[in-house]
């Protein structure tokens, strides 16, 4: 029994009427981009934050910053997601919990997935940032309290404008991962890439050419990335350093 | 109102749930063993002076990276077996769930572990090979006997924190409907209405597992590199 291929598939007109297969993949790409992007942004600000907090001197914060980052990283992404979508709402005071149950559900897998992948990656952005800040020299931090700055504004002028350029290269492999995570999103419902790769196979019975569609677009965002990373990452490193001028 | 608690249906469901976690570990185990036999090879492909080799590695490598562990494991869930039952006449209906989710993980491990590998084995000076080499070894014997035994003792943390991660991923069977530990825990709460709970005891029984597994990957670490 041959497969019969059509990849044709995409143009037809989509169980729902109103757009074709294509537009499906379109959809679920818009998505995932969406969500990626939406989820790096609270990832990059919370994992600066807490990666900060694990190198400075206060044992409760680093402390605290160092439980944070465990538990995020000892958790499935799997579980973490479905422990925020639906353990969550059932344990919020019933006021918030409800308001959300009520609200589009759209909204809420999408709420709950941008959550859920900022602060899973998060913890992985913070390791990335404490580990720049402890590659400087000892030497930078001692001179910058010297000249008498305090603590604070030695990280804000010396240590963290040196730190962050130093981890942009291994904070790309980070924002790779975070599209690829996204697809553990369609396991609560979202319709992203994956998602819609799936539907694609029960409404069309193309299975090979969804999947290689949806496999490809994968690329393609990955591919994508990497490029724009590389050139940023040229951009901004420090001479003088393996990898600067 | 708050969440009223009720932890009562887990103690029933402890068998149910030990032989989720005992899917979870084979499948962690198999991966393990295969993606690093496999990983092992690819990165000495990909490290070949013969250039078919290495592009296929290569090839082989970031197709496996760049695609999400979730699209792998529905491939192989939807489409392998198919495939593969129509090639060799495997009759229809046999549950090739398990043996397809281990042959995703292990193939989509194998590059991840490849990567490791590779790093570890160029981290041995090249001067071991020549040494090899004076000494009579050919390429194959100065990669058995001197290269991959520095390498592999270089790359012990790193291959066992993969194995950690692996763990963890092992959870997204889900997707092909299997009963690994997470599955069990999900069904057991969906069937009970008890997911809060289910979920919570997964999580926290997840967390003791790889948080442990990788305080000991630290004192190994400490133990074979002293800083």
């Amino acid at each position: 029994m041959g497969y019969q291929w059509n990849w044709g598939i995409f143009l037809q007109p989509s169980a729902s009427g109103d757009d074709t297969y294509l537009g499906w993949m379109f959809t679920g790409f818009k998505m995932t981009i969406a969500l990626s992007l939406s989820a790096w942004v609270v990832a990059l600000l919370l994992g600066a934050l807490v990666g900060v907090l694990r190198t400075v001197p206060n044992k409760t914060l680093a402390g605290i910053a160092t439980a944070y980052v465990e538990l995020f990283r000892n958790v499935p992404l799997l579980v973490q997601l479905f422990i925020w979508y639906f353990v969550l709402p059932e344990l919020l005071p019933a006021s918030i919990g409800n308001a959300y149950k009520q609200s589009n559900p759209v909204f809420q897998q999408f709420l709950a997935s941008m959550v859920c992948l900022g602060l899973f990656t998060s913890a992985r952005v913070a390791e990335q940032v404490r580990a720049g800040i402890n590659s400087l020299p000892k030497g930078q931090k001692n001179a910058g309290l010297a000249l008498g700055l305090t603590l604070p504004q030695t990280y804000r002028f010396v240590m963290l404008p040196m730190a962050f350029r130093l981890v942009v290269p291994p904070l790309t492999s980070e924002f790779l991962n975070i599209f690829k995570n996204s697809a553990v999103c369609s396991t609560i419902g979202l319709l992203e890439l994956a998602a819609q790769g799936r539907q694609l196979v029960d409404y069309t019975a193309q299975p090979y050419e969804s999947f290689i569609a949806v496999t490809l677009s994968y690329i393609i965002i990955n591919v994508t990335v990497m490029t724009l990373m590389h050139k940023f990452e040229k951009r901004i490193a420090v001479p003088g350093y393996i990898g600067g001028k | 109102m708050t969440y009223e608690f009720d932890w009562s249906s887990i103690p029933g469901a402890l068998p149910f749930l030990w032989d989720g976690m005992k899917i979870s570990l084979v499948i962690t185990a198999q991966a393990v063993v295969i993606g690093i036999v496999w990983g092992t090879l690819l990165a000495m492909m990909r490290l070949s002076s013969v250039k078919p080799l290495s592009w296929f590695a290569a090839g082989y490598v970031n197709l496996f990276r760049a695609v999400p562990l979730v699209m792998v494991l529905l491939w192989f869930f939807l489409i392998v077996p198919e495939f593969v039952g129509q090639l060799f006449n495997i009759p229809k209906g046999t549950d090739l769930r398990l043996s397809s989710a281990m042959a995703g993980f292990a193939l989509f491990e194998a590059a991840y572990y490849s990567e490791i590998i590779r790093a570890g084995i160029q981290s041995v000076p090249k001067g071991q090979i020549s040494a090899a080499s004076a000494l009579g070894m050919n390429y194959a014997q100065a990669m058995r006997l001197v290269v991959l035994p520095q390498a592999f003792r270089n790359m012990v943390p790193l291959l066992l924190t993969q194995a950690i991660i692996l763990f963890q991923d092992t959870s997204l069977v889900y997707v092909s409907a299997l009963a690994d530990f997470f599955g069990a825990a999900y069904k057991v709460g969906d069937r009970d209405g008890r997911l809060v709970e289910l979920l919570l005891f997964a999580g926290a029984v997840y967390f003791v597992i790889c948080f442990s597994a990788s305080q000991i990957v630290k004192r190994l670490q400490k133990k074979y590199h002293p800083a």
